[in-house]
């Protein structure tokens, strides 16, 4: 079949005016751009948390549960009150509800005392990816861990194996379940449904592959911590301030 | 040799039926294993997109700004600049795509407050936060301090 | 205040993932592992006085082997989805590894040499019996009748070369369990290099006294007379079984009490409390103690045949509970204190569950059942021993 220059430009004039139309459509709108326009491979996921903006409100949890329709009783992310008193080991910790509707007033003021919100750690080298029998838990090449619903098994040996207590088994699809970094929004250009309903910044969504990311200069210049380093899962949710009580 | 061929002949038998059993796995793992597994590391690469599609709940601050001018102006003169609409207001993803699918109500005022701004000693020092049952003599604190801009 | 609960749990730490089910499942397969070593100890060792127990040791074993896999199914969020395990085993995981060495102790070991054993009474129960019996035992031979004398001694050499291979494959399928718990970090219960051999020599031990057990069971309903040697000898390796596996527990015992790492107060505690009645009465006094001075004595004194059989019996019979709540404490105790040391939680077992005791129940029964049906399919005593003598 014969295609003159002018077929082709025609044709492709139309797309051109079709294609402005849809994406202007779309930022109209706001609905979601084409996942093609994300690569995985600029991306490297993790968290900022720093303790001495944390206020216990338990938006963040609030927001986690609403978004990802977390079940009753079970967490993504929640967050624990320390009170802690000189020469004893033990802090006294509490998380009710895992914070959910925040914290009743303490009532040990003469304490040291503050907030500690806790999630998956999105850890690199991922103990709980590493005991999965048929790979259905995961590290992304952009650095969320992540789980397959319709692969699990429900065995449960990653809850085990996870240290930070991350992990549930989802009640009704009786597969496993935890912070998934709300990879369908940031892969949306997104922040996680926590770090956007955090009053105080508190939380805060990063990427180490985007160099104007503010976590560069925020690690240079803040004292900071992993949980339970000596686990070496090379965790990438950084928390500033971090007392040593913290478990 | 021809002894030995004769007298272990029968042991052919069990080896067959080991190998048939391993064929059928092989053919049964050739048809069943998901496409795409090992694409990217061991787990199947379909899990990606399923996760990337499920949907949204909170729009985020910059969907919400794009039509509410005023009360956007208005917060970010003030020390709630940085708190999200929908971390007061709910989730509001089907709000933003389309309006008038769902009308959002207004947020119960005292409850709200009280979960930042009750005193609590492990809050930080910086953050404003008082006895709500001496602060106000019962007034509802939205009485004095306006939500978007709450400075008096 | 959740009920329960003791001090501080991370929130979805408070309920136990690995139920009731999953202590059975090494306790299973540590009974396989034990009657499979007793079997190889005459066939590879050349312990000739255990032989009257070969045949029934293996057996044992394969009863207790096709129950094993069930409690992981009933536990399974998805059981249908397990044969993923074969089709996308993930190489990094201790788990990955059970279809496998299962399949494997089950087809190349275990079922090769019951047949390679049995050859000769099958083929003559195929020519002698009559009717659905008799299609049983045609398919059981594969289609060969050959007895000739020199096909059951390559029987006998191919038989042994295989129970050479089964002893580090019994070990094997024993030992993951071990590895599955002893190689999580995150768990200081669990986590030590320890774990997988005492989990072997408890599974050799709760092995050897079933087998026994079983024996002097066997031979009561047989009315036959119990061969005191093969006895004596097989509760002689008992004891000495016994002995390393006490020393093994009490070195990590010690070990950890000695260390006193950030973990040790949080554990000792939940062994104080949670635990006392399972871990201290249960299964260090009751369940080892007790019973290693039960076979110490005959060791150490002469005592008439029926003290020896009673001693025996009571030995063997608390050993198999002590074993169960060895399995139970790690299982269980692991999961009762929280990894931040700060707290503990219970166990709520169900009753009519699908991982509650009535399962639990039924499928400890099961194995029995299986073994009577193997018993009248497979002789362990023929009238008359053709072939191998």
């Amino acid at each position: 079949m014969e295609i003159s220059r002018r077929d082709l430009f025609s044709a492709g004039g139309k797309l051109l005016i079709l294609a402005s139309v849809g994406a202007t459509l779309e930022q109209i709108t706001g609905a979601a751009p084409p996942s093609e326009t994300y690569r995985m491979a600029d991306h490297w996921w993790g968290m900022i948390i720093d303790i001495d903006k944390c206020i216990g409100c338990g938006n963040c949890v609030r927001a986690c549960s609403t978004e990802n329709k977390v079940p009753s009783g079970y967490f993504r992310t929640w967050v624990e009150r320390y009170e802690v008193s000189e020469g004893n080991p033990n802090p006294h910790v509490e998380s009710p509800n895992g914070a959910m509707d925040g914290f009743p007033p303490s009532v040990h003021p003469e304490l040291k005392s503050f907030f500690v919100p806790k999630l998956c750690n999105q850890c690199a080298d991922s103990p709980c990816v590493q005991v999965c029998p048929v790979g259905a838990t995961f590290v992304s090449p952009d650095g969320a861990v992540l789980v397959d619903e319709t692969y699990c098994l429900g065995c449960r040996y990653c809850v085990q194996a996870c240290p930070y207590g991350c992990r549930y088994l989802h009640p009704e699809k009786e597969t496993v379940d935890k912070c998934s970094l709300c990879y369908h929004r940031i892969t949306k250009g997104l922040t996680t449904a926590c770090c956007e309903n955090c009053p105080t910044g508190a939380r805060q969504l990063v990427d180490f592959k985007n160099q104007k990311d503010p976590v560069h200069e925020f690690l240079r210049t803040n004292k900071v911590e992993v949980l339970k380093p000596y686990m070496a899962t090379h965790a990438k949710v950084y928390y500033k301030d971090l007392d040593g009580s913290v478990r | 040799m021809h002894r030995i061929l004769r007298d272990s002949g029968h042991l052919i038998r069990p080896a067959i039926v080991l190998l048939a059993g391993l064929g059928l796995f092989m053919a049964i793992r050739s048809a069943v294993v998901p496409k795409g597994f090992g694409q990217y590391g061991h787990y199947r690469a379909g899990a990606l997109d399923m996760i990337r599609q499920k949907p949204v709940s909170y729009a985020g601050q910059q969907e919400c700004v794009l039509c509410h001018d005023e009360e956007a102006t208005a917060r970010a003169a003030g020390k709630h600049a940085h708190v999200a609409c929908e971390a007061c207001h709910g989730a509001l993803a089907k709000h933003a795509d389309d309006p008038s699918s769902l009308t959002p109500k207004l947020p119960d005022v005292a409850n709200l407050c009280r979960r930042c701004h009750e005193k609590d000693p492990a809050k930080p020092k910086w953050f404003p936060q008082v006895v709500t049952a001496e602060h106000s003599s019962g007034m509802v604190c939205k009485d004095c301090h306006q939500p978007h801009n709450p400075k008096l | 205040m959740i009920p329960g609960v003791d001090g501080f749990m991370y929130p979805n730490e408070v309920e136990l993932q690995w139920s009731l089910l999953i202590v059975l499942y090494p306790y299973i397969t540590g009974l396989v592992a034990g009657a499979f070593i007793l079997a190889s100890l005459e066939r590879v060792f050349k312990v000739e006085a255990v032989r009257p127990t070969y045949r029934l040791a293996l057996l044992t074993a394969l009863a207790f082997l096709l129950v094993a896999p069930l409690p992981l199914q009933l536990h399974l969020g998805h059981p249908e989805r397990s044969l993923e395990m074969y089709l996308t085993p993930h190489r990094s995981s201790a788990m990955a590894m059970f279809g496998f060495v299962y399949l494997w102790y089950l087809t190349v070991v275990l079922l090769l040499e019951i047949w390679l054993d049995y050859r000769a009474d099958i083929v003559r129960l195929s020519q002698t019996t009559r009717g659905f019996l008799r299609m049983i035992y045609k398919a059981l031979t594969l289609g060969s009748d050959n007895l000739s004398p020199g096909s059951r001694i390559i029987d006998d050499k191919v038989g042994y070369t295989v129970t050479v291979i089964g002893v580090p494959s019994a070990f094997l399928l024993h030992g993951y369990v071990g590895f599955i718990f002893g190689s999580i970090k995150a768990n200081p219960w669990w986590s030590t290099p320890l774990m997988p051999i005492v989990f072997l020599f408890s599974a050799m031990v709760s092995g050897i006294a079933a087998v026994l057990l079983l024996y002097m069971a066997a031979m009561k309903v047989k009315k036959m007379a119990i061969d005191m040697r093969c006895l004596d000898t097989i509760a002689k390796y008992l004891f000495y079984t016994f002995v390393i596996d006490f020393t093994l527990e009490m070195l990590d015992l010690i070990h950890r009490t000695y260390e006193a790492d950030e973990s040790f107060r949080s554990l000792d505690f939940m062994v104080h409390t949670r635990l006392w009645w399972s871990h201290v009465v249960l299964q260090i006094i009751v369940g080892t103690l007790v019973p290693l001075i039960m076979l110490a004595a005959p060791q150490l004194f002469k005592f008439a045949a029926i003290t020896r059989r009673t001693l025996y019996l009571s030995a063997c019979s608390i050993t198999l509970i002590g074993i169960f709540a060895m399995r139970w404490n790690i299982v269980i105790g692991g999961q009762l204190f929280s990894k931040s040391f700060l707290g503990y939680t219970s166990y709520k077992m169900e009753f009519a569950a699908r991982e509650g005791l009535l399962t639990a129940v039924a499928l400890m029964l099961l194995p029995f059942v299986i073994f009577g049906v193997l018993v009248k399919l497979l002789p362990p005593w023929p009238e008359k021993e053709a072939g191998r003598a």
